[in-house]
């Protein structure tokens, strides 16, 4: 693990500050079956990335393995400049929705506290300044209002809204957000985005897998292409091109038509 | 001649409360802080989808008893309740690594451990202790009327009461002093165990404390109310409290309730039909879940054909 191993196969990042995300050929598998195949990424600081990639194509695992919530076979992932274990209370997550069950018994205030558990740490409650800055989140997020709502009762946009104001509450650096925008309403997925570009303003790093295409180019800085592999790392405007995201979605018809229609908006 | 028994309101419902508390007072009491320990613990089963576990765990625990007995040759409680929590504990690890490590799935996983470890608690007692009596009815019913004739636990000069009760009093103590401590880790590692372990909770630690709680509540209880009150207890009062709230420091709250309404009806049901008094309270608890069915504030059939009846319907933004 020392220094000569950070080859110039490793992509950009501002040189002389730690990098909020740095991962050295990392390989994830799954029942002996690789998922990750020697992933190396140097994020850099403040920008609102995109992981973009067919289903499979490792998003979820990447982002899971960074967090040290998947075992990695070989490689190895430093958060500010430590492992990850070191790190843990620099680091916010946002899960797939789905991942939890929306029926347990706790309301939309209980959730949202759970995001300062991480700094209050064992044998201790949530205190008033605890609550105060949740119910800040909840404002930002403008779920005020349904701070004592049962979270069965919530739609898809509002219990998405919910996990971001949990993550928030967590006020982390870095960012890792499983498909914030799964399922939700138009107007929470404006919501979403400028909370992001908000939180990017703050100087806060952030991955976002996404799925819809298109969007993709108007919404992330930078955007990282996944197939089992890196396909591509970089800004957006270097990254999006027809021919990497060929590459990462290989022949996929319907996909390459998306990929087709997206670029030509971009270079009408 | 009947089936029901001679009926006296005067034995059913006052004498148990006057001149009968003496006995009928500590089986309530049993009754109570087996159905309130088993409740607090059996809530965070239904919670995490692994209500059966303390089914499983009341069988598998016979390979350790018989085990015990033969290392120590006694029938003390101390190395009976030892091999029980071991042999418990041996379960859990043993259904977590059959379902980690293979295709199985943890239903699944669940059903070979406990079949295969009960089956071998029963080859050993046929092999090694053929002369050991294990009662049926006894594993069953457990004995509860006998708690109230034991001779009481002193410490320190004071009389505290039959030896089962005080312990199982202990343990709901514990289980109370867990839940304070542990509410946050608990809570969270129930609803979001990905969230937990990226904030550095061990989720497996979490697990396996779930399990020791778990394996100690339902060895404790074994052996004074039987295995029927004690898997019953595990999910009846978790299962009526969640008809009645959503949230779940209150459903730990009626959880409670429904294990002291349990112990009273089930007494009062176990002398009017001169029953075991664990069935009864069984019952009892069934029961009270059949009414918190029908009538539950929120989501009972009544309030439902009520709102429907009414045409009001939650509208989502």
């Amino acid at each position: 693990m020392d220094l000569s191993d950070r080859s110039s196969s490793l992509t950009t990042a501002p040189i002389g500050e730690e990098s909020p995300l740095e991962v050295h050929d990392l390989t994830v598998a799954y029942r002996k079956k690789p998922v990750l195949w020697g992933v190396d990424l140097r994020a850099p600081a403040g920008k609102l990335i995109g992981i973009l990639g067919p289903n499979g194509a490792g998003k979820s695992t990447l982002i899971k393995a960074c967090m040290g919530l998947l075992p990695a076979s070989a490689g190895w992932v430093k958060v500010f400049g430590k492992p990850i274990n070191q790190s843990l209370l620099r680091v916010g997550y946002v899960p797939q929705r789905e991942s939890v069950d929306w029926d347990f018994p706790v309301n939309v205030m209980d959730v949202v506290l759970m995001g300062r558990y991480g700094k209050l740490g064992l044998f201790r409650r949530p205190t008033a300044a605890d609550r105060s800055c949740a119910r800040d989140c909840l404002e930002r997020v403008k779920m005020l209002p349904f701070a004592d709502r049962q979270i069965s009762n919530l739609s898809g946009g509002q219990q998405q809204r919910v996990f971001l104001a949990r993550a928030l509450a967590q006020e982390s650096d870095l960012y890792f957000m499983d498909e914030p925008f799964a399922g939700v309403d138009a107007a929470t997925e404006t919501a979403i985005i400028e909370l992001l570009h908000e939180l990017r303003h703050q100087g806060k790093t952030l991955f976002v897998v996404h799925h819809d295409l298109p969007t993709a180019r108007n919404y992330f800085d930078w955007l990282l292409l996944l197939n089992m592999r890196v396909v591509a790392f970089g800004p957006t405007e270097h990254v999006f091109t027809y021919d990497l995201l060929q590459k990462t979605y290989g022949g996929r018809l319907t996909i390459l038509s998306e990929v087709a229609e997206a670029v030509r908006v971009k270079e009408a | 001649m009947s089936f029901i028994p001679h009926f006296s309101v005067h034995q059913v419902f006052i004498a148990p409360w006057t001149t009968d508390i003496s006995s009928y007072g500590w089986i309530m009491l049993m009754t109570f802080l087996v159905g309130a320990a088993c409740g607090l613990v059996g809530n965070y089963l239904i919670l995490r989808r692994m209500a059966l576990m303390g089914d499983a765990i009341s069988h598998s625990v016979l390979p350790g008893i018989v085990v015990a007995f033969l290392v120590t040759g006694s029938r003390g409680t101390v190395p009976m309740f030892a091999g029980a929590v071991a042999a418990a504990v041996l379960t859990t690890v043993l259904i977590e690594v059959i379902h980690r490590h293979s295709v199985i799935k943890q239903d699944a996983a669940i059903g070979i451990a406990f079949s295969s470890l009960f089956a071998l608690g029963v080859i050993l007692i046929a092999v090694f202790a053929d002369t050991v009596d294990l009662d049926q009815d006894c594993v069953l019913n457990g004995e509860l009327p006998l708690i109230a004739v034991s001779p009481p636990m002193t410490l320190a000069g004071m009389t505290l009461g039959p030896p089962a009760v005080v312990r199982m009093g202990c343990v709901l103590f514990f289980s109370c002093g867990l839940i304070l401590l542990f509410y946050k880790e608990l809570l969270l590692s129930s609803f979001d165990p990905a969230l937990a372990s990226a904030m550095g909770l061990r989720s497996g630690w979490i697990h396996q404390l779930l399990m020791i709680w778990l394996s100690i509540t339902v060895v404790s209880a074994f052996e004074a109310v039987g295995s029927i009150l004690v898997i019953a207890m595990l999910i009846l009062p978790g299962a009526t409290a969640a008809l009645i709230s959503d949230r779940l420091v209150v459903r730990l709250g009626w959880s409670l309730v429904h294990a002291a309404l349990s112990a009273v009806l089930g007494l009062h049901l176990s002398i009017g039909l001169d029953c075991s008094p664990s069935g009864a309270a069984v019952v009892a608890g069934s029961f009270l879940f059949g009414v918190a069915w029908v009538f539950g504030p929120q989501d009972g059939l009544v309030s439902r054909w009520w709102s429907r009846k009414e045409g009001r319907t939650e509208t989502l933004v």
